[in-house]
């Protein structure tokens, strides 16, 4: 039998981002602010979202999806301070993707939510290749990582909107060069928004919750 | 792991377009993945085997051609492949670069009977 070639010339992940579209229009027609969170694990996406959800529990109507290898710890943490919350469990696969999250988005009140925080799995290899339907990515980097990061991860770094250094109350103990560390983010990423920030004692979170506010803003006006 | 969620999706897209052509056989996958996509080709190769093996794609073989990363400086549009932990421009020093290869993962074509 002769043999034949086909060409197909298509993304092996392209099923992948038609459902991510398709999550993008079904969050949109409901104006909700989506804010893919990534970052290794312990970098503190948790208590990111946590803090956030304090400060801004006034002015927005929050919802989480949390993403994790197992367990419901983090789901739990949320849930304590009366947000609406999907826990998905990936049962050992590495990174959210769309399909998972379309699921999830069943189990939340979309028409009375502004902003939903998607927590992606801890790991910075391959979150960044499955889009979910996110308006923004966003990723932690945190001082004890080393700031050495950017050039081991590049594509983790250059794919996101807005990276944040965060545990920079650490700094006095910890070798960490911040300009080099900057200096290879924005080259990675020249259009990036950076705010080093402390979850822990508050410092330079300021910035951060004026940008996400003024992004639920935006989207509520579109 | 995140090997057999590409390799899931790679064999639906290689079974789709084999189907579209009405193809008895699948004997060849002409893959093409670049550096910073993070895609381990022997991991592929492996999950491949044990879910392809009941379909038309069975036994077929997958061939990876890798893309290495190359970047062009925004100062001097030089462009070159970064060292490990220097991403900096080798002719002007400048470390603002767009990344223009090395993050491919798609499928070139496909080879049927």
């Amino acid at each position: 039998m002769s043999v034949k070639v086909i060409t197909v010339g298509e993304d092996i992940l392209g099923a992948n981002e038609e459902k991510a579209k398709a999550n993008k229009s079904r969050l949109d027609s409901h104006g909700v602010l989506t804010i893919n969170i990534m970052s290794s694990p312990g970098a503190g996406k948790t208590s990111l979202i946590l803090s956030s959800i304090k400060s801004l529990k006034e002015k927005a109507r929050m919802a989480v999806i949390e993403g994790d290898v197992a367990s419901s710890v983090d789901a739990d943490k949320i849930n304590e301070m009366g947000i609406p919350v999907v826990q998905i469990n990936t049962a050992g696969g590495c990174h959210l993707d769309a399909n998972m999250v379309e699921s999830a988005l069943n189990g939340l009140p979309l028409k009375e939510t502004d902003l939903l925080f998607i927590e992606n799995v801890g790991n910075l290899i391959c979150p960044n290749a499955f889009t979910l339907g996110e308006d923004k990515r966003v990723m932690i980097s945190s001082m004890p990582e080393g700031d050495d990061k950017p050039y081991k991860y590049p594509a983790m770094f250059a794919d996101s909107d807005v990276v944040l250094l965060n545990k920079i109350d650490l700094q006095p103990y910890l070798d960490f060069n911040v300009d080099s560390f900057m200096k290879s983010v924005t080259g990675l990423n020249p259009d990036v928004i950076l705010f080093p920030v402390s979850c822990k004692n508050g410092e330079g979170m300021e910035a951060w919750l004026n940008w996400l506010e003024s992004a639920v803003k935006g989207k509520k006006k579109k | 792991m995140h090997e057999f969620s590409i390799t899931e999706s790679m064999l639906s897209l290689a079974l789709e377009k084999a189907n579209e052509a009405k193809a008895g056989r699948i004997t060849r996958i002409n893959l093409v993945v670049g550096e910073l996509s993070g895609i381990v080709s022997e991991c592929v190769q492996f999950y491949f085997d044990a879910i392809s093996k009941n379909t038309i794609a069975g036994g077929a073989e997958l061939v990876f051609e890798t893309k290495p990363t190359t970047v062009r400086c925004h100062k001097c549009n030089n462009v070159f492949t970064p060292g490990d932990h220097n991403w900096a421009c080798p002719e002007c020093h400048e470390t603002g670069i767009d990344i223009i290869s090395g993050r491919e993962c798609y499928m070139e074509s496909i080879e049927v009977e």
